[in-house]
């Protein structure tokens, strides 16, 4: 399968990795390999068979629409890298 | 060469669920940042959705009450991007198998029925919000927001103008509110609205490349956006130009739409069905229940008020606009039958306090000013005779400030009309009496003078006398 | 003559502590003694809760001087996979991005391991993001393989094994996506289960492959293991993949007879490639079972070449979306670097993540992109419905699929780091039996030329976990592989010495 660098750079943006070159170079490589390996997969005749979304089922899953407060709300919130008066801050989104 | 417009509209409701779609946490709006908040909501690390029955209940309504046919399993699916109000930096909505499909809106434009297909409802959690003007380099995420339920509500391309547009947006939105599972409010952002347009030469089949417009915060401004959007596509194409497939956002204060800056790459949303949700089987028995339990909704609800009541479709469409306000009348009615005064006082005094007051709050009224109850009371001693028109007014301002019933009030106030023959006689003949000048001038032909005697009857039986009476003696007694 | 209380079993520790031999203190200290002195060499944990487990074991102790234990487990010291969300206690998955990231809430399995009474003493070492299939992935350097310190412990959950087999902790928690129990039970000659998929809640496990995570126990015995189950098994509100499917008590089910019970022995998983002393020693396994009295046919599961293939396309489609959250916004690692919105992202995931992380979420980005979607994870979710298949008609002539946990025996620290292709290849016996989402465990059934363990690998059906808990207790009663425990390990500084964090 041949992958190019700029098919790696393509989805190194989509999954917000900022690669360096050496390893673009690698990756280019190594997921070219692996995608070799796994296009064997389409040898396989899967006319009819329906994919697999879950493997059992375990049936119907819900809550009732209750408000309940879960754990400190505040310590949560002290992970955060950067806050400002409860909001989190992120350097300035541009449209 | 002349051409039309064709027309889509997504719309976003958002749901009263008193919690999250997929965590407990309040779905009310308005709390501090990031209080109404939890480790799900916010994607901290090992977390899992759970899914709200009642934002499904809420969708089911949808879906009946629009014709739609309710999918017996629907499926999760994972919608990909980054942004800040995204804390999974996914979406839980619906994709290849959403909860409803078909069905359709109809309603009336200048006389003509109308019917606008939809192609689909589905169920998702909205994002967070994000401030971008508190600092100059950066912004400010709050996650109140995210995890909200919404309906996705997506129509073909039936619309073909902005006015329709427009007229599908309320019935929707109306719609919505009768069935209590949104509030419809568009300047809060509870009921958002997405367009996609393009133009076409009138009588052509095939569809123009479309354009989506975004950032509509209002009626008025989906329909200024679409026929600013209109005409610029118009122009393009005019010019030989081509329409490019791109998302443009709505500036109401410049009055145009705008496209987007480009982004970097067109969006790959990556969908795939949500692994930690199963299928959502929703079985006959559940959509029967909720079936047997839809309101009676805004189109048959104006009908029988045309119909059955006898009212002109105007007062028919304001009284139905909201079921709170529909309810209120009828509850009026049901204690007094006179279908035309009630919708009038309704429409013309109580809606009126409820503006000036404020009472409005979310698009759902608070507190009436007046009970239906004594609402209906007023106008039975209208109709009874008791008191006039006129004094009517004055008993209604009194029962807004005070809470009382009409009765109450005009027992202390000695509001009740005159309609003593004798006693408005004797005024009439002191009034006369009192301006032998006028009288004559009246006799001699100045008609307007009529007025002035009217006046000064009612002011000396404290404007009580029963108006018909006073005109009648009066006219009697300058006949003479 | 004192007996080494960290050579108890969980069993026969809880059974002293009930008759008050013994207390919580005594065992939690002995334990903690025991992981300073082995520590060093063995780096199986990422962070030691000293304090913590003092005060935890007091609480026991407190309990059982009333005569009041919580459960079997009250005042047992266990150890968790750092994947767990325990509240208080660091947790990082073995990532960098996760650095400084405490949180103020637990995991079902761990609040349900709290409440019994059990002792935390640490959270262990795994590959990062449990992705690796050695623990050479961590950010924080590898553990060590107690019976060998030059090798691996297995992965992703080697520092739970680790911990295990050691005898720093009397029982741990781990979890597999694609083997990440069974593997390091084998190498380092414990019990591993991994459940049925949605036997035991996953909220609170730092999720790698939705569709394939489970948590499951490390133990020395399959009584232990059964009792560890027991504890943190059935559903759970806050999972919506989790099985109403009400839970037995597992203990019952050992020592029952197997004489009816119908093995079947996939040929796929014995093909070439194979350690020779792991094929011979697991037919070995195989022939006591038959003369315990279950019969033995082989059969087949066409699909299992592609099952390799399968699992790395879905598990890295899920993973590059569950590690989609980690961008410093709300918790974790933020590039200090970064000016723009985009720089954060992008520059806090490149530092934050290590090299085999990366690779997946490319891989797993890749698998779901526009336009290769239908042929690599459409495909692949196709053809994990025919491995399913498979599984589905073996077991109508089978109660349980016996086979080798690995190919081999635990390898050399850094012998399959050149090419991943190789890695992932460990994993080629465990792997099918996640994408079936049925429960299997690797018990110890030998050792190779050079003493190190060999494990042998039984799978069940959909939440049968009790025949295969009978079948597993039965072989292992009918051996002595259990029970033995690695030789001394050298005290002092050691190559893995880090900081064993209090």
């Amino acid at each position: 399968m041949k992958i190019t660098v700029e098919d790696v750079r393509h989805v190194a943006a989509l999954a917000r990795l900022d690669l360096s070159a050496a390893e673009e170079e690698n990756l280019v490589a190594e997921l070219g390999a692996i995608l070799g390996y796994v296009e064997a997969l389409a040898q396989l005749d899967t006319e009819g068979v329906p994919p697999t979304a879950h493997v059992f089922d375990v049936g119907p899953a819900f809550r009732d629409d209750e408000v309940r407060n879960g754990p400190e709300v505040d310590a949560l919130l002290e992970n955060a890298p950067d806050r400002w008066q409860g909001f989190f801050r992120v350097p300035k989104i541009i449209e | 060469m002349s051409f039309e417009p064709v027309i889509g509209l997504e719309v976003h409701a958002q749901l009263l669920t008193r919690s999250k779609l997929f965590c407990a946490c309040s779905a009310e709006f308005g709390a501090p940042p990031n209080s109404h908040t939890c480790p799900v909501c916010m994607a901290f690390p090992g977390v899992l959705p759970v899914t709200n029955r009642q934002a499904v209940e809420f969708a089911i309504r949808a879906g009946l009450a629009t014709a739609s046919r309710i999918a017996p399993t629907s499926r999760w699916a994972r919608k990909n991007y980054f942004y800040p109000d995204l804390p999974k930096a996914y979406q839980i909505s619906m994709y290849e198998a959403p909860i409803c499909i078909g069905g359709a809106v109809r309603f009336v434009l200048d006389g003509e029925e109308k019917r606008v297909r939809l192609t689909r409802i589905h169920l998702e959690e909205d994002a967070g919000k994000n401030i971008h003007d508190a600092h100059a380099d950066a912004s400010l995420v709050d996650l109140n927001r995210a995890g909200v339920p919404l309906v996705e509500i997506v129509s073909e391309p039936d619309i073909r103008s902005p006015a329709e547009a427009a007229a599908y947006l309320r019935e929707l939105r109306s719609i919505l509110q009768y069935l209590e599972v949104c509030d419809g409010n568009m300047e809060e952002g509870s009921f958002r609205c997405d367009a996609n347009i393009s133009v076409r030469p009138v009588g052509s089949t095939t569809l123009g490349t479309r354009a989506e417009v975004k950032n509509m915060n209002s009626f008025r401004a989906v329909e200024r956006a679409l026929e600013h959007e209109i005409a610029r596509q118009i122009e393009l194409v005019s010019g030989g130009g081509q329409v490019v497939q791109e998302t443009r956002l709505w500036d109401a204060e410049r009055e145009q739409t705008r496209s987007m800056r480009s982004k970097e790459f067109a969006h790959d949303y990556r969908y795939f069905p949500e692994p930690d949700l199963p299928p959502l089987v929703v079985g006959e028995d559940w959509v029967e229940d909720v079936r047997r339990r839809l309101p009676e909704l805004p189109a048959p609800r104006r009908a029988r008020f045309e119909h059955d009541l006898g009212l002109p479709a105007y007062d028919a469409e304001v009284l139905t606009a909201r079921r709170d306000v529909a309810d209120y009348y009828e509850a009026a009615l049901a204690r007094h039958r006179n279908p035309k005064a009630i919708s009038n006082w309704v429409m013309e005094s109580v809606l009126r306090i409820v503006r000036e007051q404020k009472l409005d709050e979310r698009l759902r009224i608070t507190a009436w000013p007046v009970a239906p109850e004594n609402l209906a009371a007023l106008v039975a001693l209208i109709d009874e005779g008791t008191i006039s028109g006129k004094i009517a007014k004055t008993v209604f301002e009194d029962m807004v400030a005070s809470g009382k019933p009409p009765a109450a009030i005009v027992a202390e106030r000695g509001l009740v009309q005159v309609t003593d023959r004798a006693a408005i006689d004797g005024a009439v003949e002191r009034v006369l009496a009192a301006h032998p000048d006028k009288v004559a001038a009246y006799r001699e032909g100045k008609d307007k003078l009529f007025g002035f005697f009217v006046g000064q009857v009612m002011k000396a039986t404290d404007g009580k006398a029963n108006p018909k009476q006073v005109n009648e003696l009066l006219q009697k007694r300058l006949r003479e | 003559m004192k007996i080494d209380l960290t050579s108890l079993t969980l069993a026969s520790a809880a059974d002293r502590l009930r008759r008050r031999e013994i207390s919580a203190a005594e065992l939690t200290e002995a334990c903690l003694e025991r992981i300073a002195e082995t520590e060093p060499k063995l780096h199986a944990f990422l962070t030691v809760n000293v304090d913590e487990a003092r005060r935890q074991a007091a609480a026991a102790d407190e309990r059982l001087r009333h005569g009041e234990p919580a459960s079997t487990l009250d005042g047992i010291p266990l150890a968790l996979k750092d994947v767990f969300v325990t509240r208080g206690v660091r947790t990082t998955a073995a990532s960098r991005i996760l650095e400084g990231f405490v949180p103020p809430y637990d995991g079902t399995a761990v609040a349900r391991l709290r409440r019994a009474g059990a002792v935390f003493v640490g959270k262990t070492n795994c590959d990062e993001f449990a992705m690796g299939s050695s623990t050479e992935n961590s950010a924080f350097g590898p553990s060590h393989n107690p019976w060998d310190l030059e090798r691996v412990p297995g992965g992703s959950s080697g520092g739970s094994a680790v911990a295990v087999a050691a005898s720093q902790c009397l029982g741990a928690l781990g979890t597999d996506t694609g083997g990440s129990i069974r593997l390091p039970a084998s190498f380092c000659g414990i019990v591993g289960l991994k459940p049925t998929y949605g036997r035991v809640s996953r909220y609170g496990i730092v999720a790698y492959a939705s569709s394939l995570d489970q948590v499951g126990p490390f133990a020395h015995d399959v009584r232990d293991a059964a009792i560890l189950l027991e504890a943190i098994a059935g559903h759970d509100p806050m999972d919506s993949t989790s099985a109403p499917t009400p839970v037995p008590r597992y203990q019952s089910a050992l020592g029952g007879d197997i004489g009816r019970i119908r093995l079947g022995v996939p040929r796929e998983y014995f093909q070439e490639g194979m350690q020779p002393d792991v094929d011979s020693c697991v037919r070995e396994a195989i022939a006591a079972l038959e003369s315990l009295g279950a019969t033995v046919e082989t059969i087949s599961l066409p699909h299992a070449a592609y099952a390799i293939a399968t699992y790395y396309l879905i598990a890295t489609a899920e993973a590059s979306s569950n590690l989609a959250r980690y961008d410093g916004i709300r918790y974790g690692r933020r590039a200090t670097s970064a000016k723009s919105l985009i720089d954060t992202y992008r520059r806090s995931r490149e530092e934050g993540f290590g090299t085999e992380v990366k690779r997946r979420i490319m891989l797993g980005t890749y698998a779901l992109s526009a336009g290769y979607y239908e042929a690599y994870y459409g495909k692949a979710q196709k053809v994990r419905t025919l491995i399913r298949r498979d599984f589905e008609q073996a077991f109508e002539r089978c109660d349980l699929l016996v086979a080798p946990t690995a190919p081999t025996t635990a390898f050399r620290l850094g012998e399959k780091l050149g090419d991943p292709l190789t890695m992932y290849l460990s994993d080629v016996l465990t792997i099918s039996v996640n994408l079936a989402g049925l429960p299997g465990v690797s018990i110890p059934c030998g050792v190779d030329a050079n003493g190190l363990p060999i494990g042998l690998q039984l799978i069940g059906r959909p939440f049968g976990e009790e025949t295969l808990l009978r079948v597993a207790y039965a072989y292992e009663q009918s051996t002595d592989w259990h029970g033995r425990r690695p030789g001394p390990i050298p005290v002092g500084e050691g190559p893995a010495a880090r900081e064993a964090a209090r």
